[in-house]
């Protein structure tokens, strides 16, 4: 473990740490374009140069590893004029569009200008043309290679954490160029993060480009809900100018650092399935073809459970909902009322891979495990509640017309007094439920998922419920008061302290220990 | 004075086995095989002084020294035959006139690094290069000077010509081992260097064609005979390549330390129609540039870097007072900017900049501000690069703008257009 000073501040590293990684253990951002902690080490852009004691050059602190005794100085004279330098030879052939590039607001060459570049300019010959400005590489990315600076983070990406290799930098010199290969696209199932980790305005997404300026955007921290890998996100919002043609609030998703589940990255279908937060929603609630008040649904569903059995009742909640709704669902259907409770419809499995990508679609299919248990089955309560043999089936967000076909569904519909359908978005099944009750989605819910690594993590509401939308558990707690039962949560937090305290898997946690990283299941 | 490297140049077919074996060919080879040891070879080599002619004049014994023994990886001889210095033109007589001293220097590093395989990397324009040596490595397989059990010993040495294809950086050795394993010919980020991490991840040896033409000659004849060629720390003899303004420009073999003055006037026959020396590049074009009163120098590797330049390749420039400096420097300007390999940020923007503000000047259009700032634009190239590349475009466009500062200055003051 080799001591070091950096800046004047010791610390104690082990070997083969380099300097930019310790100095990033102190706080110290040292400036970096081509470097990404997870991929390999180019060493290219040369902004990152550091003065090391006893060294007569300035060292790269992306690939000097530290050593027994090193005195490094990140912001001396030296160091500040040797950025100043790189940055200006990196912006001699940069076509400085910042004005009309997406990039702008989160450009490295914008933030580092600021703070280490500020001198003016030296070129007085023309810059160096490239061939295409802004052009389609494939279905997600566009490239202008004239703001490329050849970091080859993205090259690096695609040669090494998706080993598909589209991307190479042809010719030489400064018109050396990136570019995809010939005859190739990129279209692999992580391209979207060749956007996150372009330090500049070269690649950027079709999906976002041009659709709001970032400095307009907030972040919430969340949780993907496409799979049971559970991967880290930011939801990017706008958080004042809901001006796009279909006033969508989400501008984009992008991966939330979390060494433990998915790094930097997320696929492209947990990227881009954000979608339905705005689209389709079900936006109050609605007795047969009438949009009634809360209250008045309520009481429906009170009524019908206060006129029949527990065996009469069927619940079929959902590995889509958070920790907190299920155990909310648990409290009031299984352990209150005892009625059939399953979550386990059959489903297809879907795509999956040896990265991040998993087959069960669910990003809580654990929790629900653990919370729900295994007695009841998805299949029976089906099947009696097409025979009549149920007088209450509340559905949690499936399409039973998907899993089960419209057969079943209208005889469901036919032989159960109340048919409720409970979930955020419209379905085929929304038209043959006798009530449908508009819950929110993830991104407006705070709880946790837990993903299939055991991992509880928090997901938070990034803005609330459109139209007359409730969290699932709210609604449940609703139900419960009209049925003289009430359960007196004040929050998903207040849930959640409740399965700590009930389910043994839990035991320890809380909502602050979760933080942002996430917490194991215990067995 | 003794020739070592080009001794068999003058015979009638110098390239062919026979001619050589007639001439104690293979006769260093086979004392190093049979009666010396790896290290005693590599002792050998330190004690002569040799270093590397490439043009970095790293001492040619302590780099053999580096290869791992212990490690279990097979190691490598690299040849670097790229030769793309522009003034150079010596690998090209060795591939040509003698190649079977370089085999036999390939023999015999071989043996001192426990490799049995070497890689000749020649550069692309050398066709008859390569094929000359081709002809030399099948005749030396066919006799049983390589191959299985070479000369009867139970030493195997396979030997492989890979024509290079046309870049300049490609000489730099880790671009040039990129190169050879198929990839762009980008230098890689150093240490690792490649005694421990080379050519497939294997500890490897790279030097050059004349510095593995001694090799033979020093096993014959002892390294104190070769170290007592040259000047202190530089044995041995180079070849310099005399080209530019001078009335016999050519090869000479001629020892290390041996003034500029003597070649240019005594050997290669001074400037042509009695005009006067100008200038002088003294180790191919990336070493800074001399000017007349400079040429007392001894060339070799220690004294060239005393005053400020490089010894470099050995490929020395002559240019007379009828040349402009500014156009010279944009020359040199232009070639690096057309062959920087483009991975590391100073060296790509810059080398492009410094060429179009030399041009500028040059054709006419340049303001004070343009003279003003190239010396910096330059100088932030160098010392912040991957390879040296960066500070070959520091040191030698740099030295014409330091040295000829007056034509530079000139050239705005004239404001004539030569474009």
């Amino acid at each position: 473990m080799p001591n070091l000073t950096i800046d004047g501040q010791k610390i104690e590293v082990p070997a083969g740490t380099t300097i930019i990684q310790a100095a990033e253990k102190l706080g110290i951002e040292i400036p970096r374009y081509c470097y990404h902690p997870a991929l390999p080490v180019a060493g290219n852009c040369r902004i990152c140069m550091v003065e090391v004691e006893k060294q007569p050059k300035l060292q790269i602190a992306c690939y000097t590893p530290v050593a027994a005794g090193m005195v490094v100085k990140t912001t001396s004279p030296k160091v500040l004029e040797a950025r100043k330098n790189v940055l200006e030879f990196l912006l001699v052939n940069h076509p400085l569009d910042c004005p009309v590039c997406d990039q702008a607001g989160e450009c490295k060459l914008q933030d580092y200008y600021m703070e280490h570049g500020q001198y003016d300019s030296r070129l007085a010959s023309v810059k160096v043309k490239k061939e295409k400005k802004a052009f389609s590489i494939g279905p997600t990315v566009m490239l202008d290679q004239e703001r490329c600076i050849l970091c080859t983070r993205c090259v690096r990406f695609t040669d090494t954490i998706t080993k598909t290799s589209e991307f190479g930098v042809f010719d030489r010199g400064d018109h050396s160029q990136l570019d995809v290969y010939p005859g190739k696209e990129l279209d692999n199932k992580y391209s979207g993060n060749v956007v996150d980790i372009c330090p500049v305005g070269a690649l950027t997404d079709k999906d976002f480009r041009f659709k709001c300026r970032v400095w307009y955007l907030d972040h919430t921290k969340s949780v993907c809900p496409g799979c049971s890998m559970g991967c880290n996100i930011d939801i990017d919002w706008d958080k004042s100018r809901p001006h796009t043609e279909k006033k969508e609030r989400v501008m984009r998703l992008k991966p939330r650092h979390n060494p433990d589940v998915n790094n930097y990255w997320i696929c492209d279908s947990g990227r881009y399935n954000y979608h339905f937060i705005d689209e389709n929603r079900i936006l109050s609630p609605q007795y047969l073809d009438k949009i009634v008040e809360w209250g008045e649904a309520m009481e429906r569903v009170a009524e019908t459970i206060q006129s029949t059995k527990a065996e009469r009742i069927g619940v079929l909640a959902s590995a889509q909902l958070t920790n907190e709704d299920l155990f909310v669902i648990r409290k009031l259907f299984k352990d209150t009322l005892k009625a059939h409770v399953d979550f386990r419809v059959p489903e297809k499995p879907g795509d999956s891979d040896d990265f991040l990508i998993k087959a069960d679609k669910n990003p809580n299919t654990a929790g629900a495990a653990s919370i729900l248990g295994a007695q009841a089955d998805a299949q029976t309560i089906v099947q009696k509640a097409k025979q009549g043999e149920l007088d209450l089936l509340y559905v949690f967000g499936h399409d039973l017309v998907k899993l089960f076909g419209k057969e079943t569904v209208a005889q469901i519909a036919k032989k159960t007094k109340l048919f409720v359908f409970q979930g955020s978005n419209i379905n085929d099944t929304c038209g043959y439920a006798h009530l449908n009750l508009p819950s929110s989605v993830y991104a407006e819910k705070d709880g946790t998922f837990t993903n299939c690594q055991q991992r509880v993590q928090r997901i938070r509401p990034a803005f609330f419920p459109l139209g007359e939308s409730k969290g699932d558990w709210e609604i449940v707690s609703f139900v419960a008061g009209q049925l003289g039962a009430p359960l007196s949560y004040k929050g998903p937090q207040d849930v959640f302290d409740d399965i700590v305290k009930t389910v043994a898997g839990f035991a320890g946690m809380s909502y602050e220990k979760i933080g942002d990283q996430g917490m194991i299941l215990k067995k | 004075m003794e020739k070592v490297l080009t001794r068999n140049f003058g015979l009638e077919n110098s390239h062919r086995l026979e001619t050589y074996l007639k001439n104690k060919g293979y006769q260093a080879a086979r004392k190093a095989l049979t009666k010396m040891t790896g290290p005693q070879v590599i002792d050998e080599i330190k004690k002569s002084n040799l270093r590397g002619l490439g043009g970095a004049g790293f001492p040619t014994g302590m780099k053999w020294g580096f290869i791992p023994q212990a490690n279990p990886k097979p190691k490598y001889l690299v040849v670097n035959g790229d030769e793309g210095e522009p003034g150079t033109f010596k690998d090209k007589y060795i591939f040509e006139k003698d190649p079977h001293a370089l085999l036999e220097g390939i023999i015999i590093t071989c043996y001192a690094i426990a490799s049995h395989k070497a890689y000749v990397y020649v550069r692309g324009e050398y066709v008859k290069s390569m094929q000359t040596l081709q002809a030399a490595i099948d005749e030396a397989n066919s006799s049983g000077y390589l191959g299985k059990g070479i000369m009867g010993t139970t030493f195997d040495l396979d030997v492989v010509v890979h024509p290079g294809a046309g870049a300049y950086i490609c000489g730099e050795e880790t671009a040039l081992l990129e190169s050879l394993e198929g990839k762009k010919g980008f230098p890689r980020l150093k240490p690792p260097f490649p005694a421990v991490v080379g050519l497939f991840g294997c500890p490897t040896v790279i030097n050059n064609v004349e510095t593995l033409s001694c090799v033979g000659p020093i096993i014959a004849n002892g390294g104190e005979w070769f170290a007592k060629l040259g000047s202190p720390k530089n044995g041995g003899n180079r070849l310099f390549c005399v080209s530019g303004h001078v009335n016999k420009p050519g090869v000479y073999e001629l020892p290390n330390g041996i003034t500029l003055r003597a070649i240019i006037y005594e050997h290669a026959g001074g400037i042509p129609n009695g005009r006067k020396l100008k200038a002088v590049i003294p180790g191919g074009i990336s070493a800074p540039v001399l000017t007349a009163d400079e040429i007392d120098v001894k060339m070799d590797f220690d004294s060239l870097k005393a005053i400020g330049s490089m010894a470099g390749s050995g490929g020395i420039i002559v240019m007379d007072d009828t040349t402009d400096m500014v156009w010279a420097a944009m020359v040199a300007a232009r070639f690096f900017a057309h062959e920087s390999c483009g991975q590391c940020s100073p060296c790509r923007e810059g080398s492009g900049w410094v060429y179009n503000n030399l041009k500028k000047l040059y054709q006419g259009g340049a303001r004070p501000h343009d003279l003003a700032n190239l010396p910096g634009i330059i100088g932030n190239i160098g010392g912040n690069t991957i390879c040296a590349f960066g500070d070959a475009v520091t040191m030698s466009v740099g030295s014409y703008v330091s040295k000829f500062r007056e034509e530079f200055e000139n050239k705005i003051k004239e404001r004539v257009c030569r474009i």
